[in-house]
């Protein structure tokens, strides 16, 4: 991999705003590569935490944003409990997901997690409890996968570990105000379930995909 | 012993073998265990990675409505909900900025008094293996069991503050206690792939694939858990992970209180043994409960 990096990149306040709202100091990382060593997912990574890192370091904003590798992070926080310079690599990636999704920058192939999360928040909006059975079926019909999973229902249903109908709780409107008042002070967009264009087109790429498959 | 307790939404869907097992061995042992009433959502993965103050105002919206029944301690049982009530909970004790916000957001003043627990912290640490020892009917002489601690119990250290890192221990130590073996593994704090079940289910199958081939190759006849999400990884994904990497694994994935439960002479049906997908039974057939 070679890129050319301008002086303007390096230059760029991408590491220093990173470093302020994350409270993390980046800048220390020497690049031993502890983090990407006992990632679970390194093997499916198109960069890995280390290289990640470096990146945020050289002011790469574009490329880090873009990259598919912050969609696999599972938040383990096995690298950041094994860092020897004491950054919360874990946090990092929250914070550059994040960003990546407030500026509309996560590849089109990564708008499943994305997606599940707006769809789970929502849920949890609406019935201040996780209501799980609203949750696969949304998620199934936005992400154009109908019938994933279709096959383990009737033992779920009939072990009685899914239930049809959603559990509220009595002070919905407590926790209504939560996500709005988190919302306004976080400044983060929260109206929309997912940007409309990134579903459609997340669903127009799979439908491709599949009459691909049957020629 | 009086705890107030913060079930989660796993254990009231996916999970209730575990909220029964729980509150069955709670129960036995004369531990208390007081739900927090209107409980919400901790907000799990998805609120910390879509808005950070959402991740930290949801858990503490719950330990205050602990600290109104009359401050006790937090009990939970799902590691998930266990870090995220632990992480804000610190937060709140040492963060003036996000304190700050985050009373505006809950209109409650809160300064981390509240102390959060896992149930196996309580029944390890708290109630102490040697009262429990007195308290065990039936040994699980000859079972051989993998206990497997997952990631958010033991990470980070210095938030959960429960046990060794790389080498977790309790789980093993209360293994030991009821009479079953635990094997010495090295995938005890692997991650299953945890979030990634709806959404990457090939990760999923990949992660959870790996630890069952590890816990069989050192001869477990069951896998021990204490989080409902590894459990559903590795309970509810079984079938798909032998159909996709052509094996045939047939390990049932227990909650430690489960077994516990059973030491301690509760009956079978009381603990939810049969909502497993692995079907568990055959397994007492051969050793005697």
């Amino acid at each position: 991999m070679k890129w050319f990096i301008s002086h303007e990149t390096i230059k760029s306040p991408f590491l220093k705003t990173l470093e302020r709202d994350c409270a993390e100091k980046i800048s220390h990382c020497y690049q031993c590569g502890k983090c990407s060593a006992g990632c679970p997912i390194s093997y499916k990574m198109d960069y890995l935490p280390n290289q990640i890192i470096r990146m945020v370091q050289l002011g790469m904003e574009e490329q880090v944003l873009s990259s598919k590798m912050i969609w696999f992070c599972t938040s383990c926080l096995t690298c950041t409990s094994r860092c020897p310079r004491e950054i919360d690599i874990a946090e990092i990636m929250d914070y550059l997901r994040r960003r990546a999704y407030r500026k509309q920058m996560t590849p089109l192939a990564e708008t499943e997690v994305p997606l599940f999360n707006k769809i789970f928040l929502r849920n949890i909006e609406s019935n201040g409890r996780l209501y799980e059975f609203g949750l696969i079926g949304m998620f199934n019909l936005l992400s154009g996968e109908l019938f994933k999973d279709v096959s383990l229902a009737p033992r779920m249903f009939l072990k009685r570990k899914i239930g049809l109908l959603p559990h509220r709780v009595n002070n919905l409107s407590e926790v209504k105000e939560i996500f709005r008042k988190s919302g306004k002070l976080g400044k983060a967009k929260r109206d929309r379930l997912l940007h409309p264009k990134l579903i459609f087109l997340n669903l127009s790429r799979k439908l491709i995909e599949r009459i691909e498959n049957l020629k | 012993m009086k705890y107030a307790y913060y079930p989660g939404c796993s254990l009231h869907s996916t999970a209730k073998e575990y909220d029964i097992s729980t509150k069955a061995v709670a129960n036995a042992l004369g531990i208390e265990l007081l739900e927090i009433p209107e409980w919400i959502c901790c907000g799990a993965t998805p609120a910390h990675i879509t808005m950070h103050l959402l991740s930290l105002a949801l858990p503490v919206k719950n330990l205050i409505k602990a600290q109104e029944m009359g401050s006790y301690e937090v009990v939970t049982c799902c590691a998930a909900c266990f870090s995220r009530l632990k992480i804000a909970n610190q937060i709140m004790c040492k963060d003036e900025e996000h304190r700050e916000k985050v009373e505006k957001i809950v209109g409650h003043p809160y300064k981390g008094g509240v102390k959060v627990r896992h149930f196996l912290d309580v029944l390890v640490n708290v109630f102490g293996l040697k009262n429990l020892k007195d308290h065990v009917s039936k040994q699980l002489t000859g079972l051989k069991v993998a206990c497997y601690y997952g990631c958010l119990l033991t990470r980070p250290p210095e938030v959960t503050g429960l046990d060794d890192l790389e080498e977790p221990h309790l789980m093993d130590d209360l293994m030991s206690t009821i009479g079953a073996e635990p094997v010495q593994w090295p995938y005890k704090t692997e991650c299953c792939g945890a979030s990634f079940s709806l959404t990457k289910t090939d990760i999923v199958l990949k992660l959870s694939a790996d630890i069952l081939q590890m816990a069989s190759d050192e001869g477990a006849q069951a896998i021990v858990v204490a989080c409902p999400l590894c459990q559903s990884n590795l309970d509810l994904r079984q079938p798909m992970i032998n159909k996709k990497y052509k094996k045939n694994f047939n390990i049932p994935v227990l909650y430690f209180t489960q077994l516990v439960g059973l030491s301690l002479g509760i009956d079978r049906n009381k603990l939810g043994l049969d909502k497993h997908i692995v079907n568990p039974l055959p397994l007492f057939e051969k050793v005697p409960v």
